[in-house]
């Protein structure tokens, strides 16, 4: 055999762990728990759990995206995203959910980044469930306090003259950032200009590159 | 978004100078710690909310509190902030938390 891996089989090697092999941790057995009790109650079934599950999962940026692609190409749309995001997006067919969305424009003059300090506020149902970094301390404590350090880290150099615009979201209000549309972008369609629109570029750590 | 709207009364109007109240209740409280004491500008009034801080325990969190997005210049929030002289945070924080600029309190000096 090659990489010189001819002796016979008999050590172990460590296999990768089973999610059981893990510590199960407290909200884990919290979530079980109640989840299980409020089936046993009747309040509602596995099924509807599940779908409801399901409808969190099927979330993702690219919801976001189409929001952005009409808004560059419609001003009077944009307009209305920026005054509503909630019943904008439903004109798009996305249900935005009943937490209170606020888009944020980047401009030549302002470019916008959001966070939750305190938790986790995302907004989900126009970019589905956050990546990881975006609910670590290290990013919560750290876009706060030195943005311009945290977005060099992702490749993002905002130039000083444009104010950098850190949002907090601690509790009733969900942020979405409405980037700066890339110059040579005259010709694309709709579809095309959405395909450009990433995830990280709705939340402001980066920005739309053609 | 209704600035205000809906018959709730809101004491501060954008633009107003504020003061955020250097508190230190125990609880769900929402209002992050780097901000307690510092002033801001109201940015906008973001609607009347079933407060928060009273709902994860439980109660039905009225009267309703109204929320505001407060703007503040990141180099009178952090000491040696690097970068530019403009940038800026914007924090929602409810009215409770909230004093007019002028009026300085003592805990806030």
């Amino acid at each position: 055999m090659s990489e010189g891996h001819d002796h016979p089989h008999t050590h172990p090697h460590p296999n990768q762990p089973d999610i059981e092999d893990q510590p199960f941790e407290y909200y884990q057995v919290m979530v079980e728990a109640v989840g299980e009790l409020l089936i046993d109650k009747g309040v509602f079934t596995a099924a509807e759990l599940r779908k409801s599950i399901e409808q969190v999962d099927a979330r993702s940026p690219a919801d976001g995206a189409r929001v952005v692609a009409r808004a560059w190409l419609d001003p009077a749309y944009k307009g209305r995203l920026l005054a509503d995001a909630n019943a904008a997006a439903a004109e798009l067919g996305i249900d935005a959910g009943a937490i209170p969305i606020q888009v944020v424009e980047n401009t030549e003059d302002v470019h916008n980044v959001i966070c939750c300090t305190l938790c986790s506020c995302y907004p989900r149902l126009l970019l589905g469930l956050p990546p990881d970094w975006y609910k670590a301390r290290a990013y919560r404590s750290r876009i706060v306090r030195e943005p311009r350090a945290v977005l060099e880290e992702f490749g993002t150099i905002i130039p000083d003259d444009v104010e950098l615009r850190v949002h907090d979201s601690t509790a009733d209000l969900r942020y979405m950032v409405l980037p700066k549309r890339p110059g040579g972008t005259d010709t694309l369609g709709e579809a095309e200009l959405a395909a450009l629109v990433t995830r990280d570029c709705m939340i402001g750590t980066a920005v739309v590159e053609a | 978004m209704a600035d205000g709207e809906g018959g709730m009364s809101t004491r501060f109007r954008r633009g107003d100078r504020v003061c955020v109240r250097r508190a230190h209740p125990p609880g769900h409280v929402r209002t992050p710690f780097y901000i307690r004491g510092h002033r801001g500008v109201v940015d906008s009034v973001a609607g009347d909310f079933a407060d928060p801080e009273e709902l994860a325990y439980g109660r039905d969190g009225l009267p309703r509190k109204t929320l505001y997005r407060v703007r503040f210049r990141q180099n009178e929030l952090w000491p040696g902030y690097a970068g530019s002289a403009d940038d800026s945070l914007v924090v929602d924080v409810y009215e409770h938390w909230l004093d007019p600029a002028e009026q300085k309190t003592e805990e806030a000096s």
